[in-house]
């Protein structure tokens, strides 16, 4: 089975920080990727440059077997901290509008079908905007998943988030790894993926240091 | 390629006196407007060299849209620069010249009104370049210079059909120009081109001087491992 | 070409929908409106026979800075919450969106203009001696002229500096012979005293031109980091 995220010499600088110093790994599909590190050692910008929004410096990235990332947009999904809602409208009405985007057949049944998928529940009015921390992020989880991405790209979708939520949100993910996708997820708080993550890569400074196929295992820095 | 510029710099330098003494001395005084005229050798080539600028400034944005091209997008803001400096002499140069003549110091001219807003699109332009941020800028300024250079026709054309609404003198007079006139304007445009292309080149070569410099430094700052931090860490725990 | 008008409408009917609900954008855009209008009419007091001939140019100009605040607003929505991230990564084309942030500014600043207009005949017992209905054709030439391109220079302007001064820095010059169309066209109309009919096509040509090259242009603006 060819890896279903390849990235060859990856390098990404905003001026003359550098984000990414030449990153090269093969990620096979059907896993759940723990992409582990303290701030500002290039998670974040991994995963942005993964899911189109940050064009790399230099570097090749293969996703789905295409070098072409606007192709196969159609099968990723990615959240981030911020909620990438609207925060004046209701859940069902901010992934009605979202689903549109991916040109989604049955938009109503899929949205519901979502929605309860993150225990939340439809028919709630309630603009987003109000929602709690766990609420919005579980929102946010649902709208990435209104497309049936086969990649899942998700940034620190934990932070501020309450203990239930968190669980149930990595219940979801683990049975959406299952299933058959590929799941990203970006964190500083290693220990919500324990027993989760099929494998966690750190990195560090803009490199992957290791990649471990155990939490407990993680070397030292040098 | 060293060699030419310096030999390029004396030529302009022998142009721009020639010039200067042909249209002081030796082009003949104009019947109406007496010496003051003699300003039009400033004005008229000043515009001519600050469209041809704009132009090519056109050209290299959309080479840069195409191709990405590094040096397109310096062509592109040199040409914006010096060009905007050459409009600056035409809006400047054309009250002085109207004061005294017409006795109005503006007046919606085709020529001066079309160089004020050539003008004002190109400082826009520069305020966007120095405002984006930097990996940005090239292709929001090559977006901005195209929006510029389709702009250019619906002027023309706007200020054309105002102008016949609404009658106003024109500087520079229409007309027939003495050919005594003419060959001194044509030395002057010589000469202002290949100031222009001086400081142009100058400009460029700056230009690709100060980025190699700072990929310079990227990349030392990519290859460098981020010591600072582990360094501290270390001596930390050695004291 | 389907997807792009599917999703452009319900994007603008989005837009309206939030809009109607939230209502305090357009409150305080249609009171600010109220008071340009008062401002220039204490400021330029002229006699009925000046007012018609400097008229056209009074109301533009007051449309343009009414036209000015509502287009900074264009994708404040989008920026909180970072969902034009949302819209990056998805493979909507990217005209969809910004056909329906025009089309939205257009119906929010002929709302202004509705309020505005009125006001301005009373305060300058304005009546137009030409054709009257080439008034409105102008209006909405003219008014999409400014729109098409305030939201295309409201998109670049969110990826600079000092982004809300960005806005009328980038459009007020590319918008010259638009406005000289607008002014001159609506003046042609009130005194009577000539035709408006080559500033109309000159504003329809505007339009086309920038309307193409919005379209065209659009999509690496939206990309841009």
């Amino acid at each position: 089975m060819p890896p279903a995220v390849v990235v060859t010499d990856l390098v990404k600088q905003f001026g003359r920080f550098p984000a990414l110093r030449g990153v090269s790994a093969e990620f096979s599909g059907g896993k759940l990727y723990a992409i582990l590190g303290d701030n500002g050692a290039g998670k974040t910008t991994l995963l942005r440059a993964l899911a189109g929004l940050t064009p790399p410096t230099r570097g090749i990235i293969s996703m789905l077997g295409t070098t072409d990332l606007r192709s196969v947009c159609g099968q990723m999904g990615y959240m981030a901290h911020p909620s990438l809602l609207y925060d004046e409208m209701s859940g069902m009405e901010n992934l009605g509008y979202f689903a549109g985007l991916y040109d989604v057949h049955n938009t109503d049944q899929r949205c519901t079908e979502v929605i309860r998928a993150v225990q939340l529940d439809p028919s709630l009015t309630r603009p987003v905007g109000q929602y709690s921390q766990g609420m919005r992020q579980r929102m946010s989880l649902a709208r990435a998943l209104l497309n049936d991405p086969k990649i899942l790209l998700l940034d620190e979708p934990f932070s501020n988030v309450d203990l239930r939520s968190v669980r149930e949100m990595v219940s979801l993910l683990t049975g959406l790894r299952d299933a058959g996708k590929t799941i990203f997820v970006v964190t500083h708080q290693a220990s919500l993926l324990e027993g989760a993550a099929d494998e966690c890569v750190w990195m560090e400074a803009g490199q992957i240091a290791s990649r471990t196929s155990d939490l407990a295992a993680r070397s030292e820095t040098p | 390629m060293k060699r030419v510029f310096p030999i390029l710099a004396v030529l302009t330098a022998a142009l721009l006196s020639y010039a200067l003494y042909e249209a002081l001395l030796v082009a003949p005084t104009e019947q109406t407007m007496g010496d003051v005229q003699r300003i039009f050798y400033y004005h008229v080539p000043s515009a001519w060299t600050a469209f041809i600028l704009f132009s090519i400034n056109f050209v290299a944005s959309i080479v840069y849209l195409i191709r990405r091209s590094n040096k397109a997008d310096i062509v592109a803001l040199v040409t914006a620069e010096v060009g905007v400096v050459f409009c600056t002499v035409v809006l400047v140069t054309g009250p002085i010249w109207a004061r005294p003549v017409w006795g109005i110091w503006w007046t919606w001219d085709l020529r001066l009104t079309l160089t004020l807003v050539l003008w004002l699109i190109y400082v826009s332009y520069l305020a966007l370049r120095r405002f984006s941020s930097s990996g940005q800028t090239p292709l929001l300024a090559a977006v901005l210079a195209i929006f510029g250079a389709l702009d250019v026709p619906l002027v023309y054309f706007s200020i054309w059909f105002f102008r016949t609404q609404h009658p106003q003198p024109v500087i520079g007079g229409g007309g027939s120009i003495d050919p005594r006139m003419l060959h001194v304007l044509l030395i002057n445009w010589l000469a202002f081109s290949c100031f222009a292309a001086l400081v142009c080149w100058s400009r460029y070569r700056l230009e690709v001087l100060q980025r190699e410099v700072d990929e310079t430094l990227a990349l030392e700052a990519l290859l460098e491992p981020r010591g600072s931090q582990t360094r501290t860490s270390q001596t930390w725990r050695a004291g | 070409m389907s997807t792009v008008s599917r999703l452009a409408r319900a994007t603008l009917a989005k837009d309206l929908r939030l809009e109607w609900r939230s209502k305090d954008a357009i409150n305080s855009m249609l009171f600010f409106s109220l008071l340009v209008v008062v401002i220039f009419s204490f400021s330029f007091d002229p006699t009925a026979e000046e007012s018609r001939r400097i008229a056209g140019g009074l109301v533009w100009v007051a449309f343009l800075f009414a036209a000015v605040v509502a287009l900074n607003q264009t994708w404040a929505r989008e920026m909180r919450n970072q969902v034009l991230d949302a819209y990056r990564v998805s493979p909507a084309p990217p005209n969809a969106l910004f056909l329906a942030k025009v089309m939205g500014n257009f119906i929010f600043v002929t709302v202004l203009q509705a309020l505005m207009t009125p006001l301005f005949i009373v305060f300058y017992n304005l009546r137009a001696l030409g054709p009257a209905y080439q008034l409105p054709i102008v209006a909405a030439l003219g008014t999409w002229a400014l729109v098409v391109n305030g939201t295309f220079f409201a998109a670049m302007s969110l990826r600079t500096r000092s982004r809300e001064i960005m806005l009328p820095l980038l459009l007020f010059p590319i918008s010259i012979p638009a406005l000289l169309a607008m002014v001159e066209a609506t003046g042609a109309i009130l005194t009577g005293e000539f035709s408006a009919k080559f500033w109309i096509v000159l504003l329809a040509a505007y339009d086309v031109v920038f309307t193409i090259a919005s379209l065209f242009l659009f999509g690496f603006v939206l990309q841009a980091e």
